[in-house]
């Protein structure tokens, strides 16, 4: 063990990637994400993995695939803008079933929008920014520790559902310093091809060029072959189907964290840096007398609806504190379904919410109502 | 010296054939070259990827019966850098087209140039956007038809040779389909060399640049390349290749290839040869 010491979440995510086997990097410089590129200039040559500054960052996510496809555990970093570019290529991730980790630490947008500060925009582009349907892994992290186990767990997901691993950070969790024990990461290992009579998609292990027969990917609609022909069209519906199916069973997709939520008549449902402020909130209300507990979600999508609605069963009001317009609480509403009332917090201008606001927001909610009224932030 | 009429079966995939391309198209002629290069080199097909864009040359790995990767719009240099530096033993063919190579994927382009990464890059030159239905390419020449230049191109054409040079190609050569028996020699000798390899193709689009143009269909365009274009000796100096559609070997150097410089960077820092 290294023993205790202050890392910054970016540095954590860079740590994590090697601890899960990470030997192939490809990025471009942006703001609030480059401590992850630079992180891995200075890691993974002198351990004989690859550390690409690509062009772009399409052109980071493309090698970041190709990549995979010649058998390396790849990842990319990125923030807003940069994730926008990259969306194309998820969705030839996805339906070319290639695992691969892409992290966005979230800064405010649109566009060029707020660098550096922190934000919560993302969390919907991460689920449908790319054309078409997909399923999606996302997951989200609100301490330094959280970043870099959400970093491991975003490659092993990866692997398990040949999908690509959104890991959603923000610019608070990416650049505070908290102590952290982690124990030095393996060296990197290449994923082998595996010899497999299986046809190299659908419902089939990944496996990378070299398995004992040529293998064609390709982003249009195909058969389990690979190929686009007749049928091929039902065969990739099938496949994403499949996968989402696959995604819902999978234990380790059902990331909540609950905080003195047990006897609470009042829930705060949030993520990332917003669970921390909402954690203090929380703490003030119950000094206060008054039941309120926290959900915070450590996988956004899948999105755990069944919790959610379970949860709604249970309290009078539920709180959706996030540093965006209104995103995650259109799934939340949604599992709701008119149980309780949901209250979206709201806030986009490059700054957190303080315990305060939080706690005041909960202080108005409709609590005791069966039916309250339904307040979107403005 | 690749000699056409050799068993290529061995790297088609005959099962995806026919092919997509029109009547006349030139692309099929080049996919026979690159299988003829292939066979001359004798590389065992699990051992080469073929990374092709979108468009009409985009298709081609399908017809391949090789590791292949049909990638995105402009895209296909990016994904085979990576590929490439996560694999340095396998060999890597990049099939493209004129508006996948030179416009949307312009910047890719020049930057695997400019890295020298150890990939041959075909690039088919047909100065149109064919699979969209004829629109104008940043290769479409002054004067000439599309269906977004009716009234003859305004806009200079880019010439894929001089950029390929100036972003730091190590091999650059032009050849046409006219050229048959050159072509898969070309080819070949980019697949085999250190380093980014160019050849530019120009190609026959008898379908929408031939009919807008008022060229003819495949034979007539395939006379129309050799009035157009002058066989040069090897290499050119600059001179020569000035003023001209000129094709032949412009360039033939080595410089510093991207695997092996990354592979030389690890092994300084420490990292085992064989990582």
């Amino acid at each position: 063990m290294d023993g205790m010491r202050l890392v910054m979440g970016n540095e954590a995510v860079a740590l994590g990637a090697l601890a899960a086997g990470c030997d192939f990097y490809a990025g471009y410089p942006i703001t609030p994400a480059s401590e992850i590129l630079e992180g891995m200039a200075r890691l993974l040559p002198p351990r004989g993995g690859v550390f690409l500054q690509m062009e772009d960052e399409l052109g980071a996510l493309a090698a970041v695939i190709g990549a995979a496809w010649g058998g390396a555990r790849a990842m990319t970093a990125t923030s807003g803008p940069g994730f926008s570019l990259m969306q194309e290529h998820i969705g030839y991730a996805a339906i070319t079933q290639t695992p691969c980790v892409v992290v966005d630490v979230q800064r405010g947008g649109p566009s060029t929008g707020l660098p550096t500060l922190p934000a919560q925009g993302d969390a919907m582009q991460a689920r449908w920014g790319t054309h078409g349907d997909r399923p999606a892994i996302v997951l989200t992290a609100a301490s330094v520790r959280g970043a870099y186990e959400a970093t491991i767990q975003a490659f092993t997901l990866a692997e398990a559902h040949r999908q690509p691993v959104v890991l959603l950070l923000d610019a608070v969790v990416a650049h505070m310093r908290e102590p952290v024990d982690l124990p030095p990461p393996p060296a990197p290992s290449q994923r082998r091809p595996v010899r497999s009579p299986e046809p190299p998609f659908g419902e089939h292990p990944f496996t990378p060029f070299g398995a004992g027969r040529p293998i064609v990917v390709t982003g249009l609609s195909h058969d389990d072959e690979g190929l686009p022909r007749t049928g091929s069209a039902r065969a990739s519906e099938r496949m994403l189907r499949a996968t989402e199916a696959r995604m819902a069973a999978d234990p380790a997709l059902a990331g909540l964290d609950r905080y003195r939520l047990d006897d609470a008549q009042v829930a705060i449902v949030s993520y990332g840096v917003t669970a921390r402020v909402a954690r203090a909130a929380i703490d003030t209300l119950r000094q206060a007398g008054l039941p309120v507990g926290g959900l915070e979600l450590t996988v956004l999508w899948p999105f755990p609806e069944r919790e959610v609605a379970d949860l709604a069963a249970r309290v009078d009001a539920i709180l959706v504190p996030e540093l965006n317009l209104g995103q995650m609480v259109l799934p939340v509403r949604a599992a709701v379904a008119g149980r309780c009332p949901v209250t979206s917090l709201g806030r986009a201008d490059g700054t957190l919410f303080q315990p305060d606001e939080v706690a005041e927001a909960v202080r108005a909610l409709p609590a005791g109502t069966a039916m309250g009224r339904d307040q979107r932030h403005a | 010296m690749p000699r056409i009429g050799d068993d290529l079966q061995r790297y088609l995939r005959t099962e995806m054939m026919p092919t997509v391309w029109c009547p006349g198209c030139g692309h099929g002629n080049i996919a026979r070259a690159i299988a003829s290069a292939l066979e001359h080199g004798g590389y065992d097909p699990e051992r080469v990827v073929l990374v092709g864009g979108i468009g009409c040359s985009g298709r081609t790995p399908f017809y391949f019966n090789t590791n292949a990767m049909h990638t995105t719009h402009g895209r296909a240099l990016a994904f085979a850098t990576g590929l490439k530096m996560a694999r340095p033993d396998l060999k890597v063919v990049v099939v493209t087209g004129d508006g996948d190579a030179l416009a949307i994927g312009g910047n890719h382009f020049i930057h695997a140039a400019r890295r020298n990464l150890d990939v041959a890059v075909v690039l088919y030159n047909n100065s149109i956007y064919g699979m969209t239905g004829g629109q104008q390419a940043p290769t479409t020449p002054v004067g000439a038809r599309s269906t977004t230049s009716l009234s003859g191109a305004i806009e200079p054409a880019f010439d894929a040779v001089e950029l390929a040079m100036a972003a730091g190609a190590t091999y650059v050569a032009r050849t046409t389909t006219f050229d048959a028996q050159e072509m898969p020699v070309l080819i070949a000798e980019a697949i085999e060399h250190p380093g980014f390899a160019l050849v530019e193709v120009l190609t026959q689009c008898p379908t929408y640049y031939g009919r807008l143009n008022r060229l003819g269909d495949a034979p007539e365009m395939l006379i129309w390349e050799r009035d157009l274009t002058e066989p040069s000796p090897d290499p050119l100096t600059r001179e020569q290749m000035a003023g001209g559609r000129r094709t032949g070997v412009f360039r033939r150097e080595v410089r510093p290839e991207f695997t092996r410089s990354y592979a030389a960077l690890c092994e300084r820092l420490g990292a085992a040869a064989d990582a």
